[in-house]
């Protein structure tokens, strides 16, 4: 990181490993061609498509025709459920879709939208005061209408990782489909397809210190599911649209190297976090951490501060060179809580007040001591005091 | 979970229930079917006919499922049949296919489906229901050309509790491609808009047979009770009629009113047809909620009517005041206004008697 600027939002984008850049730079204008072309300019970049595809496959423990490049996990979570909710109901399988009150926008709106223009029939189940999903209540809500359960695996606010081996053994029980969100999980958490029954799941690069712009479906085989996007026969026509290749290697290097590191990097950050977890709430007055305490990210630090607004906080985090964000958003002039908190019962006094932390490669101990310094002193002046 | 599972699909021996019942089969439900004997006249007036149950009988040994035969003929009579007559001798223009649905299919057959101990009925409607906070919501079928719910606006909450509408999210098209991948042995039936127990529509030979005062001839008249010819029996006229009224005259004349005290028919010219208001008496909300306040809401006056914006004006005593925005050419008393709000059925009421305002 350059100059003294302290990077705790890696939750929301990391930058591009450098060995990523490197994997990527043929594919600019050396190994240029369209993948669908029949020449050899085509078969390089087809070629170097593919290996980007078996290297995917060989991390994730699946075949190369489960595999969907995509330009974003947001694009990703859109096929999945459009894909699967469309071809599931053509074929009489029924029309509803169960889902949690705390997905990102990327699945929310997607079985909104499913929901208002599509006829969608939508249950979504409850969480607790931590964010956790009962899998009780994944299966009660289960009919036999049922075509998708949709469950983020960590929720990218609060940090809390759901009881995914208990759901997938529900929805293949009750024949099912399972997707999730797993944007915040490579590098992270294992990613272990058959153990969770997962049939579909979304991934994003840039998460995981790739480049923006490609993301990926992983979809099951058997698994039918209806093109959100229409076109040419890229990807086995699930997702036409030529294929960027530089990007899909760039996630491939990116996921290979992420899972290479992924338990030192746990260990490390977790001490990290822990200590900045145990300072913010030992220093800082009125505060709580949100999430499960112990079911969550390792290196996720999300609080609630009572009475001070979240937004304001980063911003004086900000010029204090340190980048974090808050949950809370502002809409039309007043500042509201994330649905995310309120799914899970915070009262706006505290859900206003919400601020995360994301730990990631260049952080360091020093980062810990220097946002423990600033921290309290800032809450306190928001709050009108000191 | 195993009392739960199991369910009752009524087959006509058509595409639609067919497939209803196959998807639930497939979904893992306890699936039995029924046809339901409506009618059974003498000269070959069988409703359905000897085929049709052939085929729904096939239907249910290729799925491998319990069939039944139900005799349903002295509830259709009842409920069906003698509403028509009454309501044709009134002057009135009915739907038949309302009563039946509420009183046979979801009464007589629901009672019977509950006391075998299966909890659910299922039809090949295109309609659809969704459960919300414990309350079923009643919406239209996903193919808006086959959408099917107008005719089920009169269930209660206790009878949708009970209901399934299989082929309700699914195009026409689906599935028949449902039943041909399948191979169901079924007949696609030619689209009928003919009342089922009316061999080839023909309700003037029904009506001699049972209501023939409503085919007496008798006089047509203008708006200030001038003479203009006879007509051939109040029966075969009905609200916004052009063809068929035997008179010559300057500008084409519709049929205004009904007058069978009279029997009287009175007609006008197209400008004294639009009508922006109705009375409409029997009002019912799926919910079970009465409104109190006046509210929006979309109207269909008959099946396959457009649905028309309008505002509901609630008068108590169940009975409402419809304004549409947009005035309309057919309000016919005696068929079923059903109101919509986007997909999902609100409720709906009868069609009074309108004042004509020249009148």
């Amino acid at each position: 990181m350059s100059e003294n600027r302290i990077y705790l939002d890696h939750s929301a984008t990391t930058p591009v490993d450098p060995r990523v850049v490197k994997a990527m730079a043929p594919y600019w204008n050396d190994v240029f061609g369209n993948t669908e072309s029949s020449h050899a300019f085509g078969r390089e970049a087809a070629n170097a498509l593919e290996g980007a595809r078996q290297t995917v496959a060989d991390v994730l423990g699946c075949r190369l025709s489960e595999i969907v490049f995509t330009s974003s996990g947001t694009e990703a979570d859109n096929l999945a459920l459009r894909g699967a909710a469309w071809a599931a109901r053509s074929a009489g399988r029924g029309d509803h879709i169960v889902t949690t009150p705390i997905e990102h926008h990327a699945v929310g709106r997607t079985v909104d939208q499913l929901r208002e223009l599509f006829g969608f029939e939508v249950t979504r189940v409850p969480v607790n005061r931590h964010g956790l999903v009962d899998p009780d209540d994944v299966s009660a809500a289960v009919r036999r209408e049922t075509v998708l359960v949709s469950v983020i695996m960590a929720n990218n606010e609060v940090g809390t990782v759901q009881r995914m081996v208990q759901i997938g053994r529900i929805c293949r029980e009750r024949a099912v489909l399972f997707h999730t969100d797993a944007v915040q999980v490579p590098g992270r958490l294992p990613l272990e397809l058959d153990e969770m029954n997962v049939d579909l799941m979304a991934l994003s690069a840039h998460k995981f210190y790739g480049p923006k712009g490609v993301g990926l479906l992983y979809v099951r085989r058997d698994t039918d599911l209806a093109s959100a996007i229409t076109g040419g026969d890229h990807e086995r026509g699930r997702r036409p649209g030529t294929v960027n290749v530089a990007g899909a290697v760039g996630l491939a290097t990116a996921l290979e190297l992420a899972e290479e590191r992924r338990v030192e990097e746990y260990v490390r950050l977790r001490s990290l976090r822990d200590a900045l977890i145990e300072g913010v709430l030992a220093r800082v007055p009125d505060s709580q951490l949100t999430g499960h305490p112990k079911y969550r990210l390792a290196h996720h630090a999300s609080f609630v501060f009572r009475g001070v607004e979240g937004e304001s906080i980063v911003q004086a985090l900000d010029m204090e060179s340190i980048a974090a964000s808050s949950g809370a958003a502002c809409a039309e002039g007043e500042v509201e809580p994330s649905f995310v908190l309120a799914a899970m019962g915070f009262a706006p006094e505290w859900g206003i007040g919400s601020l995360r932390l994301t730990l990631g490669r260049s952080n360091e101990e020093s980062d810990v001591t220097r946002v423990l310094e600033v921290l309290p002193g800032t809450v306190g002046r928001l709050r009108g005091g000191a | 979970m195993s009392h739960d599972c199991r369910v009752m699909v009524a087959l006509s021996g058509g595409v639609d229930s067919a497939v209803a019942a196959l998807l639930l089969a497939d979904r893992g439900y306890e699936v039995s079917t029924i046809t339901l004997l409506l009618r059974e006249e003498q000269n070959g007036g069988a409703v359905p006919s000897p085929e049709a149950i052939d085929r729904a009988r096939a239907v249910s040994d290729q799925l491998g499922v319990e069939y039944r035969l139900i005799d349903a003929r002295d509830a259709f009579r009842t409920e069906v049949v003698d509403y028509f007559i009454a309501e044709y001798t009134a002057g009135r223009t009915p739907n038949p296919c309302v009563p039946c649905n509420r009183f046979v299919r979801f009464g007589f057959l629901l009672a019977y489906a509950l006391a075998l101990g299966d909890p659910h009925l299922a039809t090949g409607h295109y309609a659809r229901i969704h459960r919300l906070d414990g309350r079923c919501q009643l919406l239209r079928g996903r193919d808006s050309t086959k959408d099917q719910s107008y005719f089920l606006y009169r269930l209660i909450q206790e009878q949708l509790a009970h209901a399934m509408f299989p082929v309700g999210s699914l195009t026409k098209e689906a599935v028949r491609g449902i039943a041909a991948r399948h191979n169901l042995p079924v007949k696609e039936q030619a689209e009928s808009q003919d009342i089922c127990f009316l061999p080839d529509g023909d309700y003037r030979r029904f009506l001699a047979e049972h209501a023939p005062h409503a085919l007496e001839p008798g006089p047509i008249r203008d708006t200030e009770g001038r003479m203009l010819g006879r007509h051939q029996g109040l029966a075969g006229y009905t609200i916004g009629q052009r063809k068929g009224l035997g008179i010559s005259a300057p500008e084409p004349l519709y049929v205004l009113a009904i007058r069978p005290d009279e029997n009287t028919l009175i007609v006008g010219t197209a400008d004294a047809l639009g009508r922006d208001e109705c009375l409409v008496e029997e009002m019912h909300t799926i919910s079970g909620e009465e409104p109190s306040d006046p509210f929006r809401a979309e109207a269909q006056i008959r099946y396959r009517a457009r649905p028309a914006p309008v505002t509901v004006e609630p008068l108590g005593g169940r009975r409402a005041r419809v304004r549409f925005d947009a005035a309309q050419r057919d309000i016919t008393p005696g068929q079923f206004l059903v109101l919509y709000e986007g997909d999902v059925v609100l409720g709906g009421g009868v069609i009074c008697e309108t004042q004509h305002s020249v009148l």
